[in-house]
């Protein structure tokens, strides 16, 4: 152990220097954010809850194609369909199991018709497993609820698309 | 009739004593996460209460309401016994602890020798932890506890050996009554240093909080507990650090004495001096935890026994030779 080595263990120079740095620290403004209170941003390509989307005249976009269906990796959504009396075809059951999914984005990539998106809420935790099966008057009022914010974001990422 | 109004006298002194140490132990808790999370740039708890200075007290509710599970192969008497005796013993220690020259709970003339004695007892509730669960983690961490507890108690009392040799008294008030002009930090810097950093070893807080190493023994002899018994093991824990802290102060800080004795300063009354050194040291026990990283096993007892050890025997002897060449030994 070299001399200087040595007065800087018995003076503890190395510790010291630790102890003020910690000290100036504690005055440094906050990285961290008062998580309910106020929330970070988040990406318009965030995948987060699932909603249904409609076109403006209220008309639902999605016709029942089923790619979401086969693309889904973890097998989460189940849709059933039938002809409609105009003659089109739509849903007559479209399921997302919330717990299977992993929220990979790829229903919303197969979508033809930017029917099903996933929008930028991640806080829809339940108190029971059943609230998170969700079935299409689920999905479609999400749909409503986040409309604005939905077409923004697909907008603001379409020149990525 | 007389020994009834005693007998209640005494009961009101001691719950004016032990609730308020109980709640600044709640508080203690609150200021240690927040001084930790402040130094990583966190917030900390900040949302129950003011400042979410009730974060504590909401934790222990918590505690309250959760089940008590006892593992089928402890040995269930002591199981229970353990926590028991931690949170006793750190919350005895403070009868003898004086907070001014009138207010303290038992003036006892060994007083330093009785804070040692119960410092030293409560080595047991977390052996009795260990043993009881009957379990491999809870058992390394008891073996841990009780090396490194018994090994660095040696070196404070042979650091209290230092102290008493300026005062010439055991009784706490004595010792605060004899840091009046000089408080001992400034003559016996070195041993207060060692006495900081063998309280921390004691307390297992880090950098030696080996005995509950998360990434090595789970919680060490916390892991089979849980609930209100876990609580005390933590209350008790962190009534011991508050013990430490109090301990560092009047033995060298000058206990309840003000820094100088002039007109702002001496005003202010005695208990809050304490309280404010206290404080100080509490919140330096708190910046080390969130700077150092944990010692190695070997590293600590070779800190203890090699290193602290020897030195503070040394100034033993260094102490009482300028003492007796300068004539100043207490009570000439």
């Amino acid at each position: 152990m070299s001399l200087i080595r040595f007065f800087k263990t018995i003076f503890m120079i190395d510790f010291l220097t630790g102890l003020i740095m910690a000290i100036k620290e504690i005055f440094k403004p906050k990285k961290t954010i008062n998580y309910p209170f106020e929330k970070g941003s988040i990406s318009p390509r965030a995948r987060g809850e699932h909603a249904l989307r409609r076109y403006p005249n209220g008309e639902e976009r999605c016709i029942a194609c089923k790619l979401c269906e086969a693309v889904c990796p973890a097998q989460a959504i189940t849709i059933e369909s039938s002809e409609r009396e105009d003659g089109s075809r739509k849903t007559t059951r479209y399921d997302i199991d919330m717990l299977k999914c992993i929220y990979c984005g790829l229903c919303e990539q197969s979508c033809p018709v930017d029917a099903i998106v996933q929008g930028p809420n991640f806080e829809f935790a339940t108190e029971t497993r059943e609230e998170l099966y969700y079935n299409k008057e689920k999905l479609l009022e999400n749909g409503d609820r986040w409309e604005n914010i939905l077409a923004a974001n697909i907008n603001a990422d379409s020149s990525h698309r | 009739m007389a020994e009834l109004f005693i007998f209640f006298e005494q009961i009101y002194k001691i719950l004016f004593l032990l609730i308020p140490v109980l709640v600044s132990v709640a508080m203690i808790v609150w200021l240690d996460r927040r001084v930790w999370a402040f130094v990583q740039k966190r917030r900390g708890p900040n949302v129950v209460g003011p400042f979410g200075l009730f974060q504590t007290l909401a934790d222990a509710l918590k505690y309250i309401f959760k089940e008590i599970i006892i593992p089928a192969s402890s040995n269930k008497v002591i199981f229970i016994l353990a926590p028991i005796v931690t949170m006793t013993l750190a919350l005895i220690a403070w009868a003898v602890i004086p907070f001014s020259e009138t207010f303290v709970l038992a003036d006892i003339n060994v007083g330093i020798l009785y804070l040692f004695a119960v410092s030293s007892l409560g080595v047991y509730g977390i052996i009795m932890g260990g043993w009881a669960s009957n379990s491999k983690y809870p058992f390394l961490g008891a073996i841990r506890s009780a090396a490194q507890m018994v090994s660095y108690e040696v070196s404070i009392g042979v650091i209290i050996i230092n102290v008493l040799l300026c005062v010439g008294s055991l009784n706490l008030s004595d010792i605060v009554l004899a840091q009046k002009d000089l408080w001992f930090v400034i003559p016996l810097f070195p041993m207060f240093i060692i006495f900081f950093i063998s309280a921390l070893a004691e307390t297992n807080r880090p950098p030696f909080d080996l005995p509950e190493a998360e990434a090595e023994l789970v919680a060490g002899y916390q892991t089979e507990y849980s609930g209100m018994m876990y609580a005390m093991f933590w209350l008790g824990e962190y009534a011991n650090i508050l013990l430490m802290c109090a301990m560092g102060s009047i033995l060298f800080l000058g206990g309840w004495l003000s820094p100088i004795d002039l007109f702002p300063f001496n005003v202010i009354p005695a208990p809050i001096w304490l309280i404010l050194k206290i404080l100080f040291l509490f919140i330096l026990f708190a910046l080390i935890k969130a700077i150092v990283p944990r010692y190695r096993y070997d590293q600590l007892m070779k800190l203890g026994w090699k290193i602290f050890l020897p030195f503070s025997l040394i100034y033993v002897v260094l102490t009482a030779s300028f003492l007796m060449y300068f004539d100043l030994l207490p009570g000439n």
